[in-house]
């Protein structure tokens, strides 16, 4: 790709609290090109929430740093916009869905012209262009996470930054999303640096994938999706070289797991078995 | 929300229906008991009515009425303001809150009447001192409730804001008030009920109008029937309070009925 948009060198995170240190994330570098789609993937408890945070500025790294576009993220920075898991949680209940993805733009110091515009056209990109005066908590998880993507499109950010985003929804509403996210991506040039525990997600959606280890987290691999640009959930997902490379994420999240190399007991089987409930869902779902 | 379509008029009326029956019943109890006391203490409710007019439409409406609904009012809004002011700043900032903590809970445990003889000494009897002893009692529970809600805010909600650049004075504005305003309107309404009491308290302590100057006078000077009117008017002054609290709770707090109702499945 062209130069590096976002750059991560050397970022470690320890967490210190009464009387115990944990490290997060233990060394983790890799850099993001302009326009690219980059997933990170790795087991549960593998710190990703916690190298989002610090990308987005909103946790300061131990070790490393984060630049964007040449300069150092000391704080969230303004070309920077965040969708978390929590639809719920990070929708303000309070306002309108139109009050919701309008509320950045104000803070940003734009005219009212110029909010409307880019608050209908965000809605409208996400597929609710009907629902501008909904409370968040009168519609479905799927809509409200529209919203939030939404919010995010309409504040015209360079990198966008997505955690685990749709854990949380249905499979069918998690189909419609992934593909939501691909068409957006297309249309507004903007970075995604996508997170999630899901394998056959992160296939499906990423230019390249990032393995992460099991915490304390270091990258495994980064692996370049040599997929057909056009993706459709039903060919993509059955194709031979889909199936080649889920079943090599799966190999090296699998070794991630037993590599964890210090006294973390925190194996779970989720992303084994989240992989196979998602390819379960999306085949015959699409 | 769910169920069979009513008729809104019909369903209204209903609900009126319930509300109104036994406040009826009870009055009309008060009626027939009371038609043939001979009772000094305990006039007929029909004497006591007429006299509530007499007494009340007149020059008093302006000379004890608007006094005490004044101080009453000042009381509130203060109690809320400084309440609100000293909570956000509070729940805001952990060091603050363990050295102020101790202090804090030792002043709500007084009795606030209790602290009534020393504000009047210090304050004199004038407006100035029953509005200072109506924020004295009536500021607790809006601040404690205040510091609770601020230190509640959601961290996803904390961190979204964030990364979207609401900070400072927007981040108060757009987050951690409407956050905490479940929690400071509960706050509000104990404090509007205390502002009630403490009202009539200072005014029957020591004044020279007010409704509850009046009620004392009356009682003292054996205008019994009167007695009973300003009671009364209280009664009445405290249930309208409560209703158009009522009234701006259900506006202020839509969202979070709304919200809550999502939540348990009924929407």
């Amino acid at each position: 790709m062209t130069q590096p948009l976002l750059d991560v060198a050397g970022v470690q995170k320890t967490y210190t609290g009464s009387g115990r240190t944990v490290e997060a994330v233990r060394d983790l570098t890799f850099s993001v090109g302009d326009g690219e789609l980059v997933c990170i993937v790795g087991p549960s408890g593998a710190g990703k929430t916690t190298l989002l945070k610090c990308i987005a500025g909103l946790l300061e790294p131990t070790a490393g740093t984060v630049t964007l576009a040449g300069a150092r993220v000391d704080g969230p920075p303004d070309a920077m916009a965040v969708v978390f898991q929590e639809y719920g949680r990070s929708l303000f209940p309070w306002m309108t869905v139109e009050g919701n993805v309008e509320l950045p733009l104000k803070q940003k110091k734009l005219d009212k012209a110029r909010r409307r515009e880019l608050v209908r056209d965000a809605l409208e990109a996400v597929g609710l262009a009907d629902v501008h005066s909904a409370y968040p908590w009168q519609l479905s998880g799927g809509m409200q996470q529209r919203v939030a993507i939404a919010r995010a499109v309409a504040y015209e950010p360079k990198v966008l930054l997505m955690d685990e985003p749709f854990a949380a929804v249905d499979a069918q509403t998690r189909a419609d999303l992934e593909d939501l996210i691909r068409s957006l991506w297309h249309k507004l040039g903007v970075t995604i640096l996508f997170v999630t525990h899901d394998i056959d997600e992160s296939v499906y959606l990423g230019q390249r994938v990032l393995v992460l280890s099991s915490s304390p987290t270091v990258i495994m691999e980064d692996l370049a999706i040599d997929l057909p640009d056009e993706r459709t959930q039903l060919e993509t997902r059955s194709s031979p070289r889909f199936a080649e490379l889920r079943g090599h994420v799966y190999e090296q999240i699998q070794l991630a797991k037993h590599r964890k190399g210090d006294q973390h007991q925190r194996d779970e089987v989720a992303p084994a078995r989240s992989a196979h409930g998602a390819t379960v869902a999306a085949e015959p779902g699409s | 929300m769910r169920g069979p379509v009513v008729d809104p008029v019909l369903r209204w009326g209903r609900t009126l229906g319930f509300a109104l029956t036994l406040p009826v019943v009870l009055v009309t109890l008060w009626w027939v008991w009371s038609a043939d006391s001979t009772n000094y203490y305990a006039p007929p409710l029909q004497t006591i009515l007429t006299t509530f007019g007499d007494v009340w439409f007149s020059e008093r409406l302006r000379a004890d009425v608007l006094p005490s609904v004044t101080r009453l009012a000042i009381g509130y809004t203060g109690a809320v303001v400084l309440g609100v002011g000293l909570g956000v700043l509070l729940g805001a900032n952990r060091t603050l809150r363990r050295v102020t903590e101790p202090v804090l809970e030792f002043f709500r445990a007084i009795p606030p009447p209790a602290l009534i003889p020393i504000l009047f000494l210090f304050a004199g009897i004038g407006d100035t001192a029953k509005v200072i002893v109506i924020v004295s009692g009536a500021v607790w529970p809006v601040l404690l409730n205040t510091v609770e809600g601020v230190r509640a805010v959601d961290d996803v909600l904390s961190d979204t804001s964030r990364s979207y650049g609401v900070t400072g004075l927007a981040r108060l504005r757009h987050l951690v008030l409407p956050a905490a305003s479940p929690q400071i309107v509960a706050g509000m309404r104990q404090a509007l009920s205390i502002s009630i009491i403490l009202m009539v308290i200072s005014e029957m302590f020591a004044s020279t109008n007010g409704l509850g100057f009046s009620v004392i006078q009356f009682q003292r000077s054996f205008a019994i029937p009167e007695m009973w009117s300003g009671i009364l008017l209280l009664g009445l002054l405290g249930f309208v309070l409560s209703l158009l609290f009522q009234l701006f709770e259900r506006r202020s707090l839509r969202w979070y009925h709304g919200l809550r109702r999502s939540q348990r499945g009924e929407n």
